[in-house]
């Protein structure tokens, strides 16, 4: 069970209830700074209204793609489309439709919570009294009131990082980059931010994220693109990508008992099936094929046991990723906490 | 309209958390105010004072523009807040007018001090003040567009201060406003006409003592040049530096 995931634990969003409507599309990007080639011919599109995941190592081209998404950096060549209308040359049209929160907290320290979220707000031609009205209601939404006057640079790392998402919410974008929201923040503060974005996608915000927590992706994002050496390894949704990757069926029994007893008599009555005891309370089943349950548990019963739970085992993301892209997640986290330090 | 509610808020953010601190603020009372009473006490008579009048107004433009705007910037780059401005949908010309818009306001307001304070020691009569009102402004704005220059040429907020006394110094004893034009070693000269600040003190001087060397008519649209290429090279750096 450590490294492979329930399918009975798992609480996701249907990906069959979302239409899917294109709202940003990225059309062969290229970027090169001199030798360097930072995004190498990346086509994607990212449908409204979806969590839409960007996972990669350090170096993959994750923020380089954000930067030429949001127009902080122009593309080498490749064309960028929002609602349809290309934008490449001129993303001033674009911008006003975007939301971006950097992987730093980049508000201003003089001004208060409050102050910044109007000022932000001012940046997109919003009059002053809406942007009181919008900057108040999200102070209160992101659980900030309270800490509304205080100076930002007062703030909490988790907390900056909440109003640094407000900011980048506060006029109403069509769509929101979030570039690592969760890195550096602790645990508590971490949940609510993902709390937050799922409740801002159930609102109708678009998001596109970038995260190394591969744990995130899989509990937020309705499409996962892997991205490696600048080049787009892998895109789908999340069951298109574990279904690619699933080539046997696992199946775990719990059981009041195992002994060397039963897990021999499956072995010589399921000879198709692999047939392991992880512990003294558990049985895995691994087959080529789907596997017939009825049966398995006429035959556990006959050797005196009981199954008091059934769990159908499914590859994780991380192992999806990790055969995919052959770099190991843990060694994506490392890389990254080590560049926080 | 949208544009101008942006502007607005960004001029206004920057003097409220830039220039109107409280050390700025006495920076540019006390810097003109200091220079003033030194030159008061050393002068003999009302005259003097008036004659040095325009010296010490341009110093206190060029002393509280060109360094406070490359520092800012370059500290709001450093911090990744100026990405926020980058990422605005507002036009970068725009947007660097706003950024520039707060330090040339700050530039003019230092600029009278020393002009209140020679108004209660000395008769100001015959002073061309529509003059003075325009050279002060565009003297400002030259200043912090080569403020602007010199944040897009560096990275770090030490730089941005070293880099702007290179040009500060080098400007104020060529300009003319201490040692005239005239006076200067033949091949000094050249230099002191490829300055900005040179116009600008030689308006002041025409327009408070009747002594330019320059027709103002020559002076006001050389400075409005220097102001303008400043400002469109500036442009064109952070369209190729910043916006990669």
């Amino acid at each position: 069970m450590s490294d492979q995931r329930a399918e009975s634990v798992s609480v996701r969003r249907q990906d069959g209830e979302r239409p899917a409507e294109e709202l940003l599309r990225a059309e062969n990007l290229l970027k090169r700074f001199e030798a360097v080639t930072a995004v190498d011919g990346v086509s994607f599109s990212v449908h409204r209204g979806e969590i839409f995941g960007f996972l990669g190592p350090n170096g993959a081209g994750k923020t380089t793609t954000i930067n030429l998404l949001t127009g902080l950096a122009r593309p080498t060549s490749g064309t960028m489309y929002l609602e349809g209308r290309e934008y490449t040359a001129s993303p001033k049209r674009a911008q006003a439709l975007m939301g971006i929160v950097p992987d730093e907290s980049n508000l201003y320290d003089e001004l208060s919570g409050f102050e910044n979220l109007s000022f932000c707000a001012a940046l997109y031609g919003i009059d002053k009294t809406e942007r009181k009205k919008r900057a108040g209601a999200l102070l209160e939404q992101f659980g900030l009131k309270q800490a509304g006057k205080r100076p930002f640079r007062a703030y909490s790392k988790g907390m900056k990082r909440k109003l640094t998402i407000a900011a980048g919410i506060i006029h109403r974008p069509k769509i929101l980059f979030l570039d690592e929201p969760t890195t550096g923040i602790d645990v508590a503060s971490a949940r609510r931010i993902r709390s937050l974005i799922g409740e801002l996608n159930r609102r109708g915000t678009t998001v596109f994220l970038t995260t190394h927590y591969i744990e995130e992706a899989e509990r937020l994002c309705h499409r996962i693109a892997f991205i490696v050496g600048g080049r787009l390894v892998r895109i789908g949704s999340l069951e298109e990508l574990m279904k690619e990757h699933q080539q046997e069926t696992v199946l775990e029994l719990a059981v009041e008992q195992t002994g060397a007893q039963l897990l021999n008599a499956l072995r010589r009555r399921f000879p198709s099936y692999a047939v392991h005891r992880p512990d003294d309370t558990h049985l895995r089943l691994v087959s080529e094929r789907s596997i017939e349950l009825l049966p398995l548990l006429g035959a556990v019963a006959e050797g005196g046991a009981e199954v008091t739970e059934a769990r159908l085992i499914r590859p994780t993301l991380e192992e999806v990723f990790v055969r995919v892209t052959g770099i190991e997640s843990g060694l994506m986290r490392q890389e990254r906490e080590g560049k926080k330090k | 309209m949208s544009s101008w509610t942006a502007f607005r808020a960004i001029v206004a953010k920057d003097m409220k958390t830039y220039y109107l601190k409280p050390p700025n603020i006495s920076w540019g009372l006390i810097f003109p105010f200091a220079w003033m009473l030194m030159f008061y006490l050393r002068s003999r008579t009302p005259l003097d004072i008036r004659e040095l009048l325009p010296g010490v107004v341009a110093m206190s433009i060029l002393f509280g523009t060109t360094s406070m705007l490359a520092v800012t910037i370059t500290f709001e780059r450093r911090s990744r807040s100026f990405e926020r401005l980058l990422l605005a949908p507002l036009e970068l010309s725009l947007l660097m007018l706003a950024k520039t818009g707060g330090a040339i306001l700050f530039g003019m307001l230092n600029a009278f001090v020393p002009i209140v304070v020679a108004a209660f020691v000395v008769d100001l009569s015959g002073v061309l003040w529509l003059a003075v009102i325009g050279s002060i402004l565009l003297i400002a704005a030259t200043s912090t567009f080569l403020g602007l220059f010199i944040s897009v040429a560096v990275h770090e907020v030490f730089e941005a201060q070293t880099f702007s006394n290179f040009f500060r110094f080098p400007m104020l004893f060529l300009c003319g406003l201490f040692i005239p034009v005239s006076a200067l070693p033949v091949f000094l000269r050249p230099l002191s006409f490829i300055l900005p600040l040179t116009y600008g003190a030689d308006i002041l001087k025409a327009a408070i003592n009747g002594e330019g060397i320059l027709p103002l008519w020559v002076s006001f649209p050389v400075l409005l040049l220097f102001a303008a290429g400043l400002f469109l090279f500036s442009l064109r750096n952070i369209k190729r530096k910043w916006v990669l």
